[in-house]
């Protein structure tokens, strides 16, 4: 008797633990640039903020199983392509994170909607993945050129600096930050003094740096990205910019950037992110974990890294909530349906559109004496908050929204 | 866009003044170049991650032992050069009884090697390396603002440039190589080690290419990648010099650099092909090279 | 062909003279089971450097003529083809041929210039305009610059085979892959093959005899550059994408060490490069960093210790007249 009663209960309990206790398997590829321009800013430190998500997440759920593997697309749209295609078709991988490049981020975008996985891009920065090239299966986090033109131009043109002179690079990249950013300077009643387009990979800016010192105005906006933005600010120093009362807007500058041209070099600079290491307890702590993680002395965590652990975290919550990784458009609309929450961004939503939604922040570089420690970079000068600080969803043109 | 024309004269003088940095690169390297082509008939295709090495080397140096601009200004092109007599004597010798062509792709592949291993270790965003305070500041000449850092890298490249001509063309050891490089076997009869000359000859074009990289440290973004894109170019201002002389390669180099100044007043977005659009007009009008020996 | 005959027996050893035309049987066997084996996608891929790297090789193995901008061919065809296809929405047959001319065109630019000079100046030169172009498809506007042009149809085949079924468009690059080889062999095997020999042995020597050297380089360059071209556009088509990449100086670094691995002024070497590359590339991607030191260790290694190639190394090994 009392062995079919304790048979009954262990049933009765395993009937009722197993929808819970269901074992769930998810694969995760980080694709990313682990060599050339974005590797500091992505890389390694994105493979890493992606394990952490993955050991945090299985901690609190012992029944999902999460396996991250990475490569390195290597900046090249076709390597890309071909990895996910390998990485969905053979390896049966769930869920392709970061990729940095937008030109390789707008292709893999395309075939994993294809093959209904999903995609969870924290590192590109084309607003079009959320708007004409928008997909089902795509959730962009961290940034976009919208949000920085718009952070950086409109804030900084609020805390007083409203005459502009441009810097930009000669390409569709650099076009489209200077347009936007222009746009945003004058309708928020700043001036715009000039602008002058410099080629791709440019060394010497002296006779660009004259032309803009020349202009008297307050701000010079640099519309370019990595080598080029580091260069123009290294000869600003040597030509006495900052000294002689101009500062520099970076439109698409990172952490890492920053570390490379050093505080005294760096100082004043003015730039919108929306992660910084320092900014509060949460994100401190995030980051000791995440340093101990990467296993890299002293280098320090940029917004995208922080991107890829937040898009995975919420990622895994929606496929625990599902109970199953397999169809692509329905995690993503679980992850739609469920507000973020999570220790680098804080509170947040994301959209319709596949836009995550927080808040952002403008900063300024700490002249070398205000750093008080190692890694002490920034100061907080405003925060934007997260509906002011993405582009308003009817304007994207994104046709899930307006279909 | 709104772009700014119509720099008076004297602003003009001031920016190719400014713009004449870039010419000091491109003679100390194309210099480096030819000096190396020269003696051993190899393209140093390394030249560019032996730049780029100097570079790194001025920051290690700062990072490390605290050594600051003027000392790695020494001691950089020594390690580097250093290294490009180790490199000399456990690669190149090999290759000299050889199609030249090995030789370009032996250095092409050390120069991947090099940067590879740099990148791996210091990533690819740059590192910091500030201008030296005895150099920060400038003249105000009315016009314009002239870096102090900018004159002194003209005139020190000028300086080398013309201490390194002076030495090859004027002096008894700068005879040897000259001799060496037309018929080896017969300075050797003379009993003058051939193979040495010919490893330290390696050794200073690879501690040329240092010695611009540590200037460059201080403006430039010092990363791995310094050398690649910048080599090229380097390729197109020898081609268009003619390796046949070292004053040639000097003139040329300088030469290069001032028109691709005025390119920039004048037409930025074309100033990074004008080298090239230049290097197809040379070609086809005189295809030796402006200084070269054979037609 | 030259009668390849056993020393000791003095009879012609027929496998050994007719080495090229076994490999080529073996070559078409092995490609026609591969998609089954492996990864199609990867298949195709390996084939159009395949047929890049060969091309390439064609100058520098039976010209002497080492070109370091072969980028420039292979990224523009790619460019015009994925245009032709995406834009213009002409079928795959006509994106291809599109292409194809474009390289044939810039090869007849870019090669009436470097010709002028030899050996390493000639490499420098190729080099410096395949960069040149490079600057200018950052800036054109139909390029796409740094994002390329995505997204390219594929398209239907002379209007009857759907390219977007994966063995479909397999057997369309093999066919095109298979015939580009074809054309290298009867270029090789010809007389006008026999005069570019000369031309790389000894071309003072040529000149003397008569032979109007210069047009044949710039002949062979612009069937080097054209050949780019086709690999180039059927890429596009291939893996939909045509980006900066393709044109940039790394793309001409790689197509250098496919046949330099494989064996230079080997028939088959490129191709063997091109799968020993890509297969590498790809199983190494985890490395990130290290692909590229792993490269240049190659390169050197190569040019040092092994520089007849996998398949040079081969043909010693049989005692093989042509591989």
């Amino acid at each position: 008797m009392r062995k079919f009663l304790g048979l009954a209960a262990l049933a009765a309990v395993l009937a009722c633990g197993s929808a819970s206790a269901q074992q769930v398997n998810v694969k995760i590829g980080v694709l990313t640039d682990m060599a050339s321009l974005y590797a500091d800013d992505t890389g390694p430190g994105s493979v890493a903020a992606a394990k952490m998500a993955a050991a945090d997440f299985m901690k609190d759920h012992p029944n999902v199983k999460v396996d991250v593997v990475s490569a390195d697309h290597q900046n090249k749209a076709d390597v890309g392509v071909q990895i996910v295609n390998q990485w969905i078709d053979v390896d049966h991988v769930d869920m392709i994170a970061d990729v940095p490049n937008s030109g390789v981020a707008l292709a893999v975008a395309q075939v994993i909607s294809t093959k209904n996985k999903v995609f969870v891009a924290s590192g590109p920065a084309s607003s079009d993945l959320t708007g004409p090239k928008c997909q089902p299966t795509t959730v962009h986090m961290t940034y976009d050129t919208w949000m920085l033109a718009n952070g950086t131009g409109k804030a900084i043109v609020k805390n007083g600096g409203d005459t502009w002179f441009f810097l930009t690079s000669d390409y569709a990249f650099g076009h489209a930050l200077e347009r936007d950013t222009m746009a945003v300077v004058t309708a928020n009643g700043g001036k715009v003094l000039g602008a002058v387009r410099h080629p791709i990979n440019t060394s010497d800016f002296s006779s660009f740096l004259l032309q803009a010192q020349s202009s008297k105005a307050k701000i010079i906006g640099l519309a370019n990205a990595g080598g080029d933005t580091i260069n123009a600010i290294k000869q600003g120093a040597e030509f006495g910019i900052v000294a002689g009362g101009q500062k520099f807007a970076g439109l698409l500058v990172f952490a890492p950037d920053v570390a490379a041209l050093g505080l005294k070099t760096a100082q004043g600079l003015m730039f919108t992110e929306t992660f910084y290491w320092d900014l509060n307890d949460a994100t401190r702590a995030w980051t000791k974990r995440w340093d101990k993680e990467r296993n890299s002395a002293g280098k320090l965590p940029s917004m995208n890294m922080a991107g890829v652990y937040a898009g995975t975290m919420h990622y895994l919550k929606a496929v625990a909530a599902l109970g199953s990784a397999a169809d692509g458009k329905a995690v993503v609309t679980k992850m739609k349906a469920m507000p973020t929450d999570d220790p680098v961004f804080g509170k947040g939503t994301i959209r319709a559109d596949g836009r995550a939604l927080h808040p952002a922040y403008l900063f300024e570089v700490k002249k070398p004496e205000e750093s008080k420690y190692p890694g002490d970079l920034y100061i907080l000068r405003a925060t934007i908050p997260a509906d002011e600080a993405f582009r308003p969803l009817k304007d994207g043109g994104c046709p899930l929204v307006s279909g | 866009m709104f772009t700014i024309f119509g720099i008076p004269s004297a602003a003009l003088f001031g920016q190719l003044l400014i713009g004449l940095i870039n010419g000091s690169f491109y003679a100390l390297l194309s210099l480096g170049l030819a000096v190396i082509f020269g003696m051993l008939n190899i393209i140093n295709f390394t030249h560019g991650a032996q730049y780029m090495l100097g570079a790194l080397s001025a920051y290690l140096l700062l990072k490390y032992s605290g050594l600051g601009y003027w000392p790695a200004l020494l001691i950089a092109p020594l390690l580097v050069g250093a290294i490009g007599v180790v490199i000399e004597r456990l690669f190149l010798q090999w290759l000299y009884k050889l199609d030249h062509l090995y030789g370009l792709l032996l250095t092409f592949g050390l120069a991947l090697i090099i940067e590879g291993i740099g990148r791996n270790y210091f990533g690819s965003a740059g590192l910091p390396y500030t201008l030296p305070d005895s150099l920060r500041g400038g003249q105000n000449l009315g016009f314009m603002f002239l870096p102090n850092y900018r004159v002194w890298v003209i005139v020190a490249s000028l300086t080398v440039c013309l201490g390194t001509w002076f030495v090859i063309e004027r002096t008894r050891i700068g005879a040897y190589l000259r001799a060496a490089t037309e018929n080896p076997t017969l300075v050797r009869a003379f009993g003058i080690n051939v193979p040495r000359m010919i490893t330290l000859t390696y050794g200073f074009g690879a501690a040329l290419a240092a010695f611009a990289g540590v200037m460059a440290a201080p403006i430039y973004n010092v990363s791995p990648n310094m050398g690649s894109e910048l080599i090229i170019v380097v390729f197109a201002v020898v081609v268009i010099g003619g390796m046949g002389s070292i004053m040639g390669a000097i003139v040329t180099g300088f030469g290069l650099g001032v028109v691709e100044g005025l390119t920039k007043v004048f037409f930025p977005e074309a100033s990074n092909t004008v080298i090239f659009v230049i290097m197809a007009i040379v070609l086809l009008v005189r295809p030796a090279g402006l200084f070269g020996r054979r037609a | 062909m030259e009668r390849v005959v056993d020393p000791v027996t003095k009879r012609p050893v027929l496998w050994r003279q007719h080495s090229e035309e076994i490999g080529f049987a073996v070559l078409v066997v092995a490609l026609l089971a591969a998609p089954f084996l492996v990864y199609p996608l990867f298949v195709m891929q390996a084939l159009c450097f395949a047929l890049f790297a060969c091309a390439f090789n064609l100058l520098i193995g039976y010209v002497g003529l080492l070109s370091f901008g072969h980028a420039l061919y292979f990224g523009w065809a790619s460019y015009l083809s994925a245009h032709a296809a995406k834009v213009w929405g002409v079928p795959p047959e006509a994106a291809i041929l599109i292409g194809t001319a474009t390289a044939a065109g810039l090869g007849l630019v870019a090669g009436s210039l470097a010709i002028r000079r030899q050996g390493i100046y000639f490499a420098m030169i190729t080099l410096a305009l395949a960069q040149m172009m490079y600057f200018v498809a950052v800036r054109a506007k139909f390029t796409g610059g740094e994002d390329g042009i995505q997204g390219v149809p594929r398209g239907m085949l002379f209007g009857l085979f759907d390219l977007r079924n994966d063995m479909t468009m397999y057997v369309l690059v093999l066919a095109i892959f298979l015939i580009g080889m074809a054309i290298i062999y009867r270029i090789i095997h010809s007389p006008f093959g026999e005069v570019l020999k000369a031309i790389r042995e000894n071309e003072t020597r040529a000149i003397s005899l008569g032979y109007k050297t210069e047009r044949y380089k710039l002949l062979a360059f612009v069937l080097s550059a054209t050949l780019a071209g086709v690999a180039g556009s059927t890429k596009a088509l291939l893996v939909q994408i045509a980006s900066l990449t393709d044109v940039n100086w790394p793309m001409s670094g790689e197509v250098v060490l496919m046949s330099l691995v494989g064996g230079l002024g080997t028939l088959f070497g490129p191709v063997v490069g091109s799968f020993v590359i890509l297969t590498m590339q790809y199983k190494l991607a985890f490395m990130g960093e290290w692909v590229l030191v792993i490269q240049g260790v190659i390169f050197v290694a190569c040019v040092l210790l092994f520089r007849r190639g996998i398949v040079g190394e081969l043909a010693k090994l049989l005692r093989v007249r042509g591989l």
